[in-house]
């Protein structure tokens, strides 16, 4: 038990450094870092709660996707992040209220909080100790939320569809092949066939 | 102190969330920051559903958390898609010049 204490505090200390360091180190690519860190220890956490499937999926997801993706994106944009710093500070006091009452609020909902008996008393039988989190998982999943799950899938393939069709430009002045028009030229286009009377140039 | 309950995992979310927030007050000029510190949000909110979830032994939380991951990548991409082409058109990603191209 104490153990599993330890490991909780060194996964929530890691997270949270990781998230204050996400939004006020200088440099886009430390963040980018910072942020992987960050989902590991969220990955951690899950484990501790006993949802190993979703931490092995958000460790799939958001460190093999999401963050490279960052990372590509910030190494390939030319910007000057010193001038993007500049009024940095000029945000910190409205912005310190803002989040100190959204803290205080949401202690205060956790604190205060209790679960409704009537949705006690709607959640379905416990699944068994036995059956691991992803069978347990993929029972539900494939069975009473099937269509939400092909939902996802949908709103993943408009993403890329979306992504694709955004970053796609076609340029001016550079010399692509065209097989149509390769195939479809005739004899008569390309070759000429002259007469040349001997001795006369052409 | 040593017992680890629902309220402390609400606590880290909460704090999470906080940063989160906090994140975009104070880089208000670098689009980049704000898509990480909304990346962040969505990981504290992941984290209050499946604490939930395995406080009342119930799984609908980890299914809903997991349409919440697919939707958080969804973003990433598009939103990072749409930085990319905003970079190309104006050369920059500063916040204040987006509301210039009146579209």
């Amino acid at each position: 038990m104490i153990l599993q204490a330890l490991a909780f505090y060194l996964f929530a200390f890691v997270a949270v450094a990781s998230g204050v360091m996400v939004i006020a180190s200088r440099n886009p690519v430390h963040s980018v870092l910072f942020l992987i860190l960050a989902f590991f220890n969220g990955a951690g956490l899950f484990v501790l709660m006993g949802a190993e499937f979703l931490a092995m999926i958000l460790v799939l997801v958001y460190v093999g996707a999401v963050a490279v993706l960052f990372l590509f994106v910030v190494m390939m944009l030319d910007i000057n992040y010193v001038e993007m710093r500049k009024g940095f500070l000029q945000y910190l006091p409205v912005g310190g209220l803002i989040g100190l009452i959204l803290l205080v609020e949401l202690t205060f909902v956790a604190g205060a909080w209790v679960a409704a008996p009537a949705a006690v008393a709607s959640i379905p039988i416990a699944p068994p100790e036995q059956v691991h989190n992803t069978r347990a998982l993929g029972n539900v999943i494939y069975t009473d939320y099937i269509y939400l799950f092909q939902a996802a899938g949908l709103v993943l393939l408009v993403a890329m569809v979306g992504a694709i069709v955004l970053t796609l430009r076609q340029r001016e002045g550079v010399r692509r092949q065209s097989i149509a028009r390769q195939i479809g030229r005739k004899r008569g286009d390309s070759i000429e066939l002259k007469d040349v009377p001997r001795g006369s140039g052409v | 102190m040593f017992e680890i309950g629902l309220a402390h995992y609400l606590t880290v979310a909460a704090v999470l969330f906080t940063l989160g927030i906090f994140g975009i007050f104070l880089n208000r000029r670098n689009v980049i920051i704000i898509l990480m510190a909304i990346e962040l949000m969505l990981l504290a909110v992941n984290i209050n559903l499946v604490a939930f979830s395995t406080h009342l032994q119930d799984l609908v939380g980890q299914v809903f958390a997991m349409f919440v991951l697919t939707v958080a990548a969804a973003e990433a991409a598009i939103g990072l898609a749409i930085l990319v082409v905003y970079f190309r058109n104006r050369g920059s990603i500063a916040v204040e010049d987006i509301n210039m191209m009146k579209g």
